[in-house]
C-alpha cells in the first residue's frame, strides 16, 4: 500500500519533508509515527488528505498522511 | 498608572493638554480602557476623521511592570474603514515607556484648524506638543530616523507614515521594536488615519527617570510571573514552534487543512505554498545572517519575530507574519519570499496593514488592473499608495472600497474590513468570528483557529458547524480579557492547555493590585468590553445583518473540501447571547 507522507517544521529535521512509503494494510497513523520515531507526545496535528485524523485511523492505498507538531502562530 | 492625558488639538489658541486622574475608569487598561472610553465619549454617529472622534492611546493593566509579555499597547477610536468602534494593538516598546510614564491613557482629542502637523513629546516632565512642518509626508522608516538626531535611541516612537497623514482608511500607527524600527503596527482599522485627521505625525515617549511600575505583592508578582514564564517555554506552542518558526509556520498547516485562501479566495489550497512556508522563511533567514527568532518588545519570552535580509545580507524588513506572507503572497498568486518581504517593508514605511494592502491587491488583481502571480505589478501597486496618486489612494483605503470602484464581486470582507488568512469554507469557527467580532473581519478576535486547525485548547471539527458558536464566543470574550491585561495574545496557546498556566496569569493580575483574581474575573471583564463595543456599534447603526459574510463565502463552494460557509444566520445570531 503506497502512503505519501508529509512531515513539517521540526520533524523534518533528521527525517524528511515528503517521501512516498509501502505500508503493509491495517497501517494506522501511530504505527507510521513509530516507524519515523516520532514521538506520541509531541503529535499535533494529524490529515490525511487534508482532513483531521486520530492516531488509530487506518491508512488506505493513495493517502497522503501530514504530521506536524503542535504549532501555533496568527 | 494613576492619570489620563488628554490633548485637544482643536483648542482655540493651539493644542492644549489636561491631565487628570482615572475617575470612572480607574483600574482598566488597553482594550478595556480604549472601548469603554469610546463608548462613553465618542458620539457614535461622529465621522471618524472628525474632531468629535478620539484616539485612546493605552498600555495594558500590567505593561511596565516586571512581568513577561506585558508590552501590548491598544488604540482605540471609531474606525474610518468600519464604522465600527475599533481596538488595534500592537507589541513594540511603546506600552511599557508609556505605562512607565503612569498613563493609563493618552487621547487625542478634537482637530486642529490649518495645516500644521505636529509632534508629542512625553516624558517625566510632561507633555510637550510640538509644530514640525518638517516631518509632512516623511514615511516611517526616514521619519524615525530624523527623529532619533533629536530625541536618540533610549525612547519610543509612535508614528504614521504618508498614508496616515493622507488619511488612507488602511492606515497604520507605527510602534518601534527595541532596535527602534518602526515594525509593530496597531494595524487594523485605518486608526493611522485618524491620528493624521488630527495632525498628529509622532508621539515620542521617553521614560528616562521612571521606575517599572511597583506591584502590590512584589513576592507573589514574582513568584506568578516565573511560573508563567515556565509554562510558556514548556508549552510546544510557545516554547518551541514560535521562536523556532514564527507564525509563518501556519502557511504549511493551512495549506494542508485546505483552509489557505489563494488567489482571491478561489481555492483553499495554493500550489507553490512550500516557497512561502514558515519553515523556508526561518532557514532563508538564518541563512542571510539575520534572525528567525526575535521579540518585539523586551520582555518577551516567546520571541516569535525574526529579521529577513537580503541576499547579501542587507537588512529588509522584520519577519513578515504568516497574515503578511498570505495577503501579499498565496493571496496574489505570488510565492516570491524576497517579494513579500519587500511589500512588508513597504506596508510598514507608508503606515499601512498588511493584510489589508494584500488584500487589496489581490481584489485588485480580480478586477484586472495587474495578473495574478506578477511580483512586479503587486509592487507597483504599492508604489501608487506611497506616491498618493489617486489610484494609490483607492487602493489604500483598502479592499471594499477597492472592490466598488472597479467592480468586483468577489471582495473579502465583513463591516469592509478585509479578511485574514483563513477561509471560513474550510475554517467554520473562524467564519463565526469574523461574521460576529465587534472589529470587522479579525482573526485575533476570537481565534478559532487554535481549536479547529492546530487542536490547541481542545478539539472542534473545522469542516462542521457544531460546537462553533460557543467556541467562538468563549475566544472572543477571553481575547476581549486578554487584551486589556497587556499580554500578547499568544500567551493563549499556553494559559488553554495548561491550567498551572492560566492561574499563574490570574495570579499576576491579581497580586499586582494586591487582589484575588479568578477565571470568573476574566470572563465578566472580556464581557463587560464586548458589550460596551456591542452597544457602541448598534448606537453607530449597526444591526445583526451586519454580522454576516459576503454571500460568496455561502454560494461558492471551495476546493478542496468543496464546501460553503454553513452557518445559519440564527445562529450567528446567538454569539452574544450570554
Amino acid at each position: 500500500m503506497r502512503v505519501t507522507v508529509k512531515l513539517f517544521a521540526s520533524f523534518r529535521t533528521g527525517r524528511f519533508e515528503i517521501e512516498t512509503v509501502d505500508y503493509p494494510p491495517g497501517t494506522t497513523v501511530a504505527d507510521v509515527a513509530d516507524v519515523l520515531k516520532l514521538p506520541r507526545n509531541e503529535l499535533g496535528i494529524m490529515m490525511i488528505n487534508s482532513r483531521h485524523v486520530k492516531l488509530d485511523r487506518v491508512l488506505d492505498e493513495g493517502d497522503t498522511l501530514a504530521l506536524f507538531p503542535l504549532l501555533g502562530g496568527g | 498608572m494613576d492619570k489620563i492625558a488628554r490633548i485637544d488639538m482643536g483648542a482655540a489658541g493651539g493644542p492644549k493638554v489636561t491631565v487628570g486622574d482615572l475617575g470612572e475608569y480607574a483600574g482598566l487598561g488597553g482594550r478595556a480602557m480604549t472601548s469603554l472610553m469610546v463608548a462613553a465619549e465618542v458620539h457614535p454617529l461622529a465621522h471618524p476623521l472628525g474632531a468629535e472622534n478620539k484616539l485612546v492611546i493605552s498600555p495594558g493593566m500590567l505593561s511596565g511592570t516586571t512581568g513577561s509579555m506585558t508590552g501590548r499597547l491598544s488604540v482605540g477610536c471609531k474606525s474610518p474603514l468600519t464604522g465600527t468602534i475599533k481596538e488595534s494593538n500592537a507589541g513594540g516598546q511603546a506600552a511599557q515607556v508609556l505605562a512607565r510614564l503612569g498613563y493609563a491613557a493618552v487621547v487625542l482629542e478634537g482637530k486642529p484648524e490649518g495645516d500644521d502637523l505636529y509632534k508629542i513629546v512625553i516624558n517625566k516632565d510632561g507633555i510637550q506638543v510640538i509644530v514640525d512642518n518638517s516631518l509632512k509626508l516623511m514615511d516611517n522608516y526616514p521619519l524615525v530616523a530624523k527623529l532619533r538626531e533629536e530625541y536618540g535611541d533610549k525612547v519610543a516612537y509612535m508614528t504614521i507614515g504618508s498614508a496616515g497623514e493622507r488619511k488612507l482608511l488602511a492606515a497604520s500607527i507605527a510602534c518601534t521594536d527595541p532596535e527602534l524600527r518602526p515594525t509593530r503596527h496597531c494595524g487594523r482599522g485605518g486608526v493611522g488615519a485618524v491620528m493624521g485627521a488630527k495632525r498628529v505625525k509622532a508621539i515620542i515617549l521617553d521614560d528616562a527617570g521612571m521606575k517599572m511600575r511597583p506591584p502590590k505583592d512584589p513576592e507573589k508578582y514574582r513568584d506568578a510571573n516565573r511560573k508563567f514564564v515556565e509554562g510558556l517555554r514548556k508549552h510546544p506552542v510557545t516554547g518551541e514552534g514560535l521562536p523556532a518558526y514564527g507564525t509563518n509556520v501556519l502557511t504549511n498547516v493551512l495549506n494542508e487543512a485546505g483552509g489557505y485562501p489563494a488567489y482571491n479566495f478561489k481555492s483553499g489550497q495554493f500550489a507553490e505554498s512550500a516557497n512561502l512556508s514558515g519553515e523556508t522563511q526561518a532557514a532563508l533567514e538564518i541563512q542571510r545572517g539575520g534572525s528567525a527568532t526575535h521579540g518585539c518588545h523586551r520582555g518577551c519570552v516567546i520571541q516569535c519575530s525574526g529579521i529577513y535580509n537580503d541576499k547579501d545580507g542587507n537588512y529588509v524588513t522584520k519577519q513578515p507574519e504568516y497574515e503578511t506572507v498570505w495577503s501579499h503572497g498565496g493571496h496574489c498568486g505570488i510565492s516570491n519570499l524576497d517579494t513579500v518581504a519587500k511589500l512588508d517593508y513597504m506596508d510598514d514605511n507608508i503606515g499601512v496593514d498588511t493584510i489589508e494592502m494584500g488584500v487589496t491587491i489581490g481584489v485588485a488583481m480580480d478586477a484586472g488592473l495587474a495578473e495574478f502571480g506578477d511580483d512586479a505589478a503587486a509592487i507597483r501597486l504599492m508604489e501608487e499608495v506611497e506616491k498618493g496618486t489617486p489610484l494609490g489612494r483607492v487602493l489604500g483605503s483598502g479592499a471594499a472600497i477597492t472592490g466598488k470602484v472597479f467592480g468586483v464581486e468577489r471582495v473579502p470582507v465583513v463591516k469592509d474590513q478585509a479578511l485574514p488568512a483563513y477561509d471560513p469554507r474550510a475554517v467554520q469557527g473562524i467564519g463565526v468570528t469574523y461574521a460576529t467580532t465587534t472589529q470587522g473581519a479579525d482573526h485575533t478576535a476570537g481565534y478559532a483557529i487554535a481549536t479547529n486547525i492546530l487542536k490547541v485548547g481542545g478539539d472542534v471539527d473545522p469542516l462542521k458547524t457544531e460546537g462553533q458558536i460557543e467556541l467562538s464566543r468563549n475566544l472572543q470574550i477571553a481575547t476581549a480579557a486578554i487584551d486589556s491585561t497587556g499580554m500578547c495574545l499568544f500567551i493563549a496557546f499556553a494559559i488553554m492547555d495548561q491550567p498551572e498556566t492560566f492561574q499563574a496569569l490570574l495570579d499576576m493580575l491579581g497580586s499586582f493590585h494586591g487582589i484575588t483574581m479568578t477565571g470568573d474575573d476574566v470572563v465578566a471583564l472580556g464581557k463587560k468590553v464586548l458589550s460596551a463595543e456591542r452597544d457602541f456599534n448598534t448606537r453607530a447603526g449597526f444591526t445583526k445583518h451586519h454580522d454576516r459574510l459576503p454571500r460568496f463565502f455561502y454560494n461558492e463552494p471551495i476546493a478542496p473540501h468543496n464546501q460553503t460557509f454553513m452557518m445559519k444566520d440564527e445562529e450567528l445570531d446567538e454569539v452574544f447571547n450570554w
